[in-house]
């Protein structure tokens, strides 16, 4: 009896699982609202659209861990670029998925070099340097896709789209992405050295840390992440868009920080980043579902992500 | 001097703890009108503490203070000693950067009230600046945040001479000219001369020995909390005054096994000079030994180890500036000990926990860091001990120089012991350390010595030709060139 209690309270002093709570709740009154209809569908549907979130969040968790100031607002863009760029390259072919693939990946490696070259180099603020070189990063995007509404190749809109027993393929390989960054995070060198620098930079120089090459590495595999996502979302979605990425600049942001993630850097938190993608996906589901008017959907999303953020800041404290 | 001295004020056996330190212990003092009085001594020999007491702002835990003949009990506060006419100069300015010169002038003098106190306080800070620093060119209207740091010293100097209702009879000027220029610190120096033949009193404190031999009626001499000589300014020199603040008794011995100098042989592992360095002299450092960086605080010892560091050349930094430079305050004792050892707890890729936990306790054990559970988080440990997990970090790294930036801040004296223990045995293995410290007894520690004055080496002293006289003279050789 004793022992389960405090399994109980141990589990709840995670910051990752008021995240899930949350996420489970609003399933939770989902169904009862729709007496069960659907139960199965909606996480089906819930986990196919976290995966994307997840993807660009945990590289935005990344490069938010680095500490004050750091931030990466070009993904939705960079998700664009490497949408329209490997649609283009592949066009509807199959044996040029892998092709695809790399081309994707490239083009993110160019945006992370040149986002770290304008912190770097120019000294701006990431938060400028990263929007600023989002329009750049875009403007390429259409001069390079224009008018092009290509259909990804078959065999890519089958992978990201295949469910297997209600659990979509795309999400587990996500997971075992997300289980093998979270292993980076906390036993290699190079994740703890990100957790250092985002408490103390200057005693992370004096450890012997390589300050500035870890920023680098961060800010680049928060790009790859992204471009990443671009490939696997043109895929899904049927083809790329020019406005494919909008979403994504608030989300990645949201579900890092509904995920428990220390805004002021050196904490993060990988699994929270899961329950919030589950959890932000659920909310809109459930409001809409209730069939509220806008305004007081806006209202409610709010209210509800501030309450979730209280609840897992608070049991972070005591620990 | 003068026929008709009075007495203002006379310190009578007073005393004053710090917790178990004694920062001044039976210290007596007089003030007479017409008189400046030189205070000098070493870093925390009690200087400031002792106007901090006379001006109020700290209590004595013993003695007595009177002031014109009238005991002064407990009660004795800052604003007592302002009706007394005491007032004090601080080191940490004491303006308000967001208020412009004359609000602050009114902030010191209560009675500039009323309709017009801004005219008021103006012309009276403007006058007084006029008077004392000729050619100032400082608006009153000024914020004190947009003016550099010799123009607040002299507000705040101007500030202080500036009388209202109350009476003005001592003015305590505490390193006063380390901020202005030669110019600007000789018309400081002769208006003190001019407000002293008036009738006022001044105690001066300085390290700048000529400023002190030159202005003041009588000289101080202070060192571990109490008075250690007191005469008229005509019967020191610059040298009888430098042997007044160092002990002569403490002579370093040596030992049986000294072998400083046979490590000085080869190539030097590091050679080196620091950026404003205006001759050929140069830091050298041999394998095995451990070089002390010498001088008053803030001489640009500092800037030396920073402009060395680099870990590519397997160094380890131990940080004197706990919270700015060295401790991760999310991560637990261990992490922050372990840090600085990440590569030697790979295996194949990945750290290995088993290995980052007994690397920590060995070294807990091997420094008695106190806590009950290395995974607790660094601030639970006292100063001291995370100043140890500090040190445990640098030592289990294999890097083979170990930078120490003044290390022993907030460290207690047996700690202090172990860890001298701990250096001199990592030395004679062969590890080479650069130590910046400000305490005398360190530095008997240490093969070599380089002291530091603006930022420059100025002298470069080899164990054997130690002692505490060469380097206090070293280190206030200042104005005489």
């Amino acid at each position: 009896m004793h022992s389960i209690s405090s399994l109980f309270h141990h589990t709840l002093a995670k910051p990752w699982i008021w995240a899930f709570i949350g996420a489970f709740a609003v399933w939770l009154a989902t169904i009862i609202f729709t007496g069960g209809q659907g139960a199965g569908q909606m996480l089906t549907a819930a986990l196919s659209f976290a995966t994307f979130s997840v993807i660009v969040g945990i590289g935005q968790m990344f490069v938010i861990s680095l500490g004050p100031g750091n931030i990466d607002l070009s993904i939705p863009a960079n998700i664009t670029l490497a949408g329209v760029v490997s649609m283009k390259l592949m066009d509807s072919h199959n044996e040029m998925i892998l092709l695809g693939l790399g081309a994707a990946l490239l083009s993110g490696l160019a945006v992370g070099i040149f986002n770290y070259t304008l912190i770097r180099l120019l000294r701006i603020p990431p938060i400028i340097a990263t929007m600023s070189s989002s329009f750049l990063i875009l403007s390429t995007a259409i001069a390079y896709g224009r008018g092009l509404k290509i259909k990804p190749p078959a065999a890519l809109a089958e992978f990201t789209t295949t469910h297997i027993y209600g659990v979509p393929l795309l999400a587990i390989c996500i997971v075992v992405l997300a289980f093998i960054l979270g292993v980076m995070l906390h036993r290699t060198v190079f994740g703890q050295s990100i957790l250092a620098i985002g408490q103390n930079p200057r005693a992370a120089k004096f450890a012997g840390i390589s300050v500035e090459y870890v920023r680098f590495c961060t800010y680049l595999l928060c790009a790859l992440l992204a471009s990443l996502c671009g490939y696997l979302l043109a895929g899904f979605s049927g083809g790329a868009s020019l406005n494919m990425g909008t979403e994504y600049l608030l989300a990645s942001i949201a579900v890092v920080v509904i995920g428990g993630t220390s805004v002021a850097g050196g904490f993060s938190n990988l699994p929270g980043i899961w329950g919030a993608a589950l959890f932000m996906f659920l909310l809109v589901t459930m409001l809409n579902t209730f069939g509220l008017s806008a305004g007081l959907r806006l209202m409610l999303t709010g209210i509800i992500i501030v309450g979730v953020i209280i609840l897992s800041t608070r049991s972070k404290q005591p620990s | 001097m003068s026929k008709n001295k009075k007495n203002i004020v006379t310190l009578t056996g007073v005393g004053k703890s710090f917790g178990a330190v004694k920062a001044l212990q039976n210290v007596q003092l007089e003030i007479s009108t017409g008189e400046c009085i030189g205070l000098v001594g070493h870093n925390g020999a009690g200087k400031s503490t002792l106007m901090n007491i006379l001006a109020g702002t700290l209590t004595p835990t013993k003695g007595e203070i009177n002031v014109s003949q009238v005991a002064q009990d407990q009660l004795y506060n800052v604003a007592i000693a302002h009706q007394q006419g005491i007032r004090c100069v601080f080191q940490e300015l004491s303006l308000c950067p967001n208020l412009t010169v004359t609000e602050n002038t009114r902030v010191m003098h209560a009675s500039l009230q009323g309709w017009g106190w801004r005219k008021k306080a103006g012309a009276l800070i403007i006058d007084m600046l006029d008077e004392i620093f000729p050619g100032h060119g400082i608006s009153i209207k000024a914020l004190i945040d947009d003016l550099s740091l010799s123009q607040r010293q002299m507000v705040e100097i101007a500030r202080a001479f500036s009388i209202t209702d109350t009476q003005l009879r001592i003015v305590i000027l505490d390193e006063p000219t380390s901020s202005l220029d030669a110019v600007v610190a000789d018309q400081l120096l002769q208006h003190i001369r001019r407000f002293v033949s008036r009738g006022g009193a001044c105690v001066l404190i300085s390290h700048m020995l000529e400023e002190i031999l030159s202005s003041c009626d009588r000289i101080v001499v202070m060192r571990d909390g109490t008075v250690v000589a007191e005469k008229n300014a005509t019967d020191f020199n610059r040298d009888s005054l430098v042997a007044a603040m160092g002990s002569m008794a403490r002579e370093y011995q040596h030992d049986a096994n000294d072998d400083a100098a046979s490590k000085r042989q080869g190539t030097a592992l590091i050679n080196c000079a620091p950026k404003l360095q205006h001759d050929e002299q140069q830091l050298r450092v041999y394998k095995g030994e451990i070089v002390g960086l010498a001088g008053l605080a803030g001489q640009g010892q500092t800037e030396m180890l920073v402009q060395l560091f680099s870990p590519q050349k397997s160094m380890a930094f131990v940080a004197g500036d706990r919270q700015s430079d060295g401790i991760f305050p999310l991560w637990s004792i261990a992490e922050n000990i372990t840090i600085g050892s990440m590569r030697n707890l790979l295996r194949k890729f990945l750290l290995d926990k088993n290995s980052a936990a007994a690397l920590a306790s060995h070294w807990q054990q091997k420094i008695a860091i106190r806590s009950p559970d290395l995974n607790h988080n660094i601030l639970s440990l006292s100063g001291g001990n995370q100043q140890k997990a500090l040190f445990a970090r640098a030592l289990a790294s294999n890097a083979q120089t170990v930078l120490m930036d003044d290390p022993m801040r907030g460290v207690d004296i047996g700690t202090k012991q172990d860890v001298y223990d701990m250096i001199r045995a990592e030395a004679d293995n062969g590890r080479t350390f650069l130590w910046y410290t400000t305490e005398f007894d360190e530095l008997k520690h240490c093969d070599h010595v380089y002291v530091f004055r603006n930022g420059e080496i100025v002298a470069d002293i080899p164990k054997t030709q130690m002692n505490e006289q060469r380097i206090l003279q070293a280190s206030f050789k200042a104005s005489a060139a």
